[in-house]
């Protein structure tokens, strides 16, 4: 049957593990659970208008997918359902525009100061969330005023060094720069001469705000890009973990999309850690770490699951000497993209992040790690500490720190804003 | 022994018999239907599932055809609650006579049957699918009916109008002084106790069990046996009723039905209505004609097979296969036929066509007893049709919103809360878990009861009417009869399915050792 995601609802036991991970349906009745959400509402969706709006409850994590011991593509079902709730009510404003990272960075990063200080102004946001509907307290990052792309024009690596293409994503280019120069660092210090091509958003946002049909004319768009040098055969490396995700696999699964450039692309895209950690396995990643002495908790995003390569961070934080990464049990910070952001689904997804940033907490460390942007900004505001990416301790580790600072962090992910300031 | 009196005594708790029992109740007669196991048990709740547009009919059967065109339509007003508007394709795959689409479109025209050709392309937009060979396409107003809620819309209404319902109630004879039939000698199967029934008329609506039942009478009704098989598959694979373009036979029907999706059906003589063994052979057939239809059907999950008997109406011996068989439905008023008084038989003929049937018989009641009084079933709406809105696919998910988790749902698969379930149990007064399955569709999702029946057991068991014994024998006869169903199609996902219910109901909860 053509239709693999939902003929995949057969596959379902009843066994109940979905339910008992999904992060969502523990801390609100609004939002049924992925067995009942997926294969067993999936049943009742015929062809006529959607019946269940909580489906849009759903944060589109992906835990229950990856563990379904059957196979049953739950949070795929969801968000097709979720994408037809939406195409029958016409997607919102509000979804329209967070759903849009790179228009919205085009728009603040040329006034970033003016921009950042009403992202973060009590009063403005009170007016955003009652106008458009962002909750007042849900994180923002801060707009870096000069993108990655454009500090990253000048700047040439050794020509004669083997290729490696970097998709650095929407948030390193208009939040974390500083993320994206430590990525090439540490790339650079290994031997890799990196290539930027100019890219826009992977259409993530758009997807899992149930806009399909504009998330396939980026996917396109930015395959179109990166195809030409996946067929060279070179690895293109990502550090944001979804939007990785969204390439190798989500375009395709959910998306339905089979282009040639994407299924190139697909094939060449592999995360920042994963990669690197290949490079260790094979004998090639430089191992002169110097020592940092941190226990630093670490938590691995959801989406790393859909990778299905494990926790490759912790396999590499584990070669630097003195670090202790102390592994984060709880699956889910409820950020889930820009599900936390959204005025109803706030208190939802500071619940769901709650086990977390207690666990956090208790380590007593003031930074963590994670792998997935998003994360780190809710991991920041919830359990008010700063949130950095792996690679930006392995960047440190490496010595490559130039300021010596411990602020190695490009600054979005800053601690909890304190209201009024 | 006490007894019971009745213009009317009503024999056969199925469509017709309910129809039949709502009829006279409209037109004033004091009426009792009688059934001797529940309502819904027989044929009836065994079918395929289609309100029939008359297409399958058009070329090989006109008349049938012209008298289910007139009653999908009445149906689609009185009986709107029983009914999901799917519509209906009629498509030649590469395995069908290219040469019937002519003559099917001659035959509508002829009987009435309206069937608009579409390209395949839009058949296959409908339907993404369908076999992309298909070489034509036709639209027809099919429907899908739900028999459990058509009876007992009927029974109620027959109620409200004074009529007494009767399941588990068996007709052991039938009483007949001087050629006259005065009505029946019963047998509570519950109690055990024995009584009469006296009547007027006694109508013989025993579908397959109508030649048993004329027997009694000393009259002669042949009806053969004609068992089809049905097999329902997991999901809706298709959400329109899907007939092959071609003459009617095995396999030649997909239909959606409610969250399933249904095969059918084969068709042999069985010597026995009530020995219906599914077999092997029946099951392939059916999943070989389904992947012509669709490919991969066969990889699809089956859920479940059952098997119904066809009450097929002879009057000549000699018919070598059942589908030569008139569907039109048979009415016999023994008065005329052996010049027995006070007996009318009213068998064959299809669901679809269940109120017309209902309608000749009461005529026929009517003439035996001299009076004339108008049907009005073709007005009346049934209860919970009034306002004539037809039932939709997803009525139940759309009910649990706006705060899904708000209440216990213990059949998770077809959406029933702790509460419906409780109200149910209360209002039926059964101890039989299957009595209840046909109510609600407890049960019948893909884990046929493997997390819904031990629930649904606690709070039979809860309320104040039985004791753990029981309870127990009703979870364990649930079981048995579930299994009857489940072991033709066992294969793929559902032997896991059962596999895991096997080890909750073994192996947690030892059912075959549960304390007597
Ligand atoms: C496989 C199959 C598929 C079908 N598909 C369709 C379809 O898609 N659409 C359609 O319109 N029609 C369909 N039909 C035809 C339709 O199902 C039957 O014509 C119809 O259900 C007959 O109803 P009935 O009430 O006459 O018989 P039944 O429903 O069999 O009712 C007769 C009742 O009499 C009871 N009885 C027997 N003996 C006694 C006794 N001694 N005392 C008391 N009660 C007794 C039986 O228990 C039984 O419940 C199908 C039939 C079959 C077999
Ligand atoms: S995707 Fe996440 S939130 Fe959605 S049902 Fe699955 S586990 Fe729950
Ligand atoms: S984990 Fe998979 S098999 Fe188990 S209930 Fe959830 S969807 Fe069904």
């Amino acid at each position: 049957m053509s239709d693999l995601i939902r003929a995949s609802l057969d596959h379902c036991v009843k066994c109940t593990i979905c339910e008992s991970f999904c992060p969502v349906s523990q801390v609100t009745p609004l939002f049924p659970g992925p067995k009942y959400a997926g294969p067993q509402a999936e049943r009742y969706r015929g062809i006529g208008v959607s019946p269940d709006s909580s489906i849009d409850y759903c944060s589109g994590c992906g835990i229950c997918t990856t563990v379904c011991p059957q196979d049953v593509k739950i949070a795929e079902i969801n968000s097709r359902a979720r994408a037809k709730l939406w195409e029958e009510r016409g997607i919102p404003l509000r979804n329209q525009l967070i759903a849009r990272p790179s228009v919205l960075g085009r728009l603040g990063n040329p006034v970033a100061p003016l921009a950042n200080w009403a992202l973060h102004n009590r009063a403005v946001r009170s007016l955003v969330q009652s106008v458009i509907g962002v909750h007042r307290d849900a994180p923002m990052p801060r707009f870096a005023g000069r993108t990655f792309q454009k500090r990253s024009r000048t700047h040439a690596g050794a020509a004669d060094a083997p290729a490696v293409v970097y998709f650095h994503g929407c948030g390193t280019n208009f939040y974390e720069p500083i993320l994206g120069e430590m990525v090439v660092a540490v790339l650079e210090h290994n031997g890799f001469r990196v290539i930027i091509p100019r890219q826009d958003c992977c259409g993530l946002p758009l997807q899992s705000n149930g806009n399909f049909p504009a998330a396939r004319s980026y996917v396109r768009r930015l395959v179109a890009n990166l195809a030409p040098y996946a067929r060279q055969g070179l690895p293109i490396v990502a550090n944001s973990t979804s939007c990785g995700l969204m390439l190798k696999r989500e375009a395709h699964e959910i998306l339905g999309m089979d282009d040639e450039d994407l299924k190139a692309v697909s094939g060449s895209m592999f995360d920042l850690m994963e990669f690197l950690l290949g490079l260790h396995d094979r004998g090639e990643l430089r191992t002169d770490f110097g020592s940092l002495p941190l226990t630093v908790p670490y938590h691995a995003p959801c989406q790393q699951r859909g990778h299905g390569i494990g926790k490759p961070a912790l396999d590499l934080l584990a070669l630097v000497p003195d670090l202790d990464t102390i592994e984060l049990e709880v699956d889910c910070c409820g950020i889930a993209g820009t599900y936390g952001l959204k005025k109803e689904k706030y208190e939802i997804s500071m619940a769901v992040g709650k086990r977390l940033f207690d666990d956090i907490r208790a380590t007593g460390s003031d930074i963590a790690a994670c792998d997935s942007e998003t994360c780190r900004w809710q991991i920041a505001h919830g359990a008010d500490v700063s949130a950095v990416h792996p690679v930006e301790l392995l960047h440190r580790a490496y010595g490559l720190d130039t300021n010596g600072s411990r602020r190695a962090h490009a600054g979005a992910a800053g601690r909890r804003e304190r209201s009024g300031s | 022994m006490s007894s019971l009196e009745a213009d009317v005594l009503v024999i056969g708790g199925g469509s017709t018999g309910a129809g039949v029992a709502r009829d006279a109740a409209l037109r004033g007669f004091t009426t009792i239907l009688v059934e001797r196991r529940d309502l819904v048990d027989g044929t009836t709740g065994r079918f395929h599932g289609l309100l029939h547009s008359g297409g399958r009919y058009a070329v090989k059967d006109p008349s049938a055809a012209v008298e289910c065109i007139a009653e999908n339509r009445i149906l689609r007003r009185v009986a709107a609650d029983c009914l999901e508007d799917t519509g209906g394709l009629f498509v030649a795959t590469p395995w069908d006579d290219p040469d019937y689409g002519d003559l099917f479109v001659k035959g509508c025209e002829a009987t009435g049957v309206p069937a608009e050709e579409i390209p395949v392309a839009e058949a296959l937009r409908r339907e993404p699918r369908l076999n992309a060979e298909i070489r034509r396409a036709f639209v027809v107003p099919d429907a899908a009916l739900d028999p459990w809620k058509l009876v007992w819309g009927c029974a109620r209404s027959a109620e409200q109008h004074g009529a007494r319902i009767l399941p588990y109630h068996r007709v052991l004879d039938l009483e007949v002084v001087d050629q006259r039939v005065l009505g029946a000698l019963v047998r509570d199967e519950h109690s055990g106790e024995e009584f009469r029934i006296h009547s007027k008329v006694v109508v013989n609506a025993a579908g397959a069990w109508a030649g048993q039942i004329a027997t009694l009478a000393g009259c002669v009704v042949n009806v053969r046996a004609g068992m089809g098989v049905m097999i329902a598959m997991n999901h809706r694979i298709v959400n329109s009723a899907v007939n092959r373009l071609k003459f009617p036979a095995d396999g030649d029907i997909l239909l959606p039905l409610r969250t399933a999706c249904v095969i059918g059906t084969t068709d042999v003589f069985v010597p026995d209505p009530d020995d219906t063994e599914i077999g092997r052979d029946a099951v392939d057939l059916l999943l070989d004609e389904g992947e012509k239809l669709v490919p991969g059907f066969r990889e699809a999950r089956a859920l479940h097979a059952w098997a119904g008997v066809r009450p097929l109406f002879e009057d000549t011996r000699d018919v070598a296969e059942t589908r030569d068989v008139t569907r039109s439905h048979a009415l016999l008023d023994h008065m005329a036929r052996e010049g027995v008084a006070g007996f009318v038989t009213i068998t064959g003929g299809k669901t679809t066509t269940f109120r017309l049937m209902a309608e000749v018989a009461v005529d026929a009641v009517c003439r035996q007893l001299g009076v004339e009084r108008r049907c009005t079933t073709a007005e009346e709406p049934l209860p919970g049709s009034e306002s004539h809105t037809l039932y939709g696919l997803d009525t139940r998910l759309a009910a649990r919103e706006p705060v899904p988790q708000s209440e216990e749902i213990i059949c998770e698969c077809e959406l029933i809360t702790r509460s419906r379930l409780e109200q149910t149990i209360k209002r039926r007064a059964t101890t039989n878990l299957d009595d209840i399955r046909r109510l609600l569709r407890l049960a019948m999702g893909p884990c046929q009861g493997g997390f819904c029946i031990y629930r649904a057991t606690g709070i039979l068991h809860h309320g104040d009417r039985v004791d753990h014994t029981e309870a127990n024998r009703a979870l364990v006869s649930f079981l048995e009869e579930r299994w009857k169903g489940l072991h033709p199609i066992l294969h793929g996902d559902q032997l896991r399915q059962a596999r895991l219910d096997d080890w909750i109901f073994q192996g947690i909860l030892d059912v075959e050792h549960l304390p007597a």
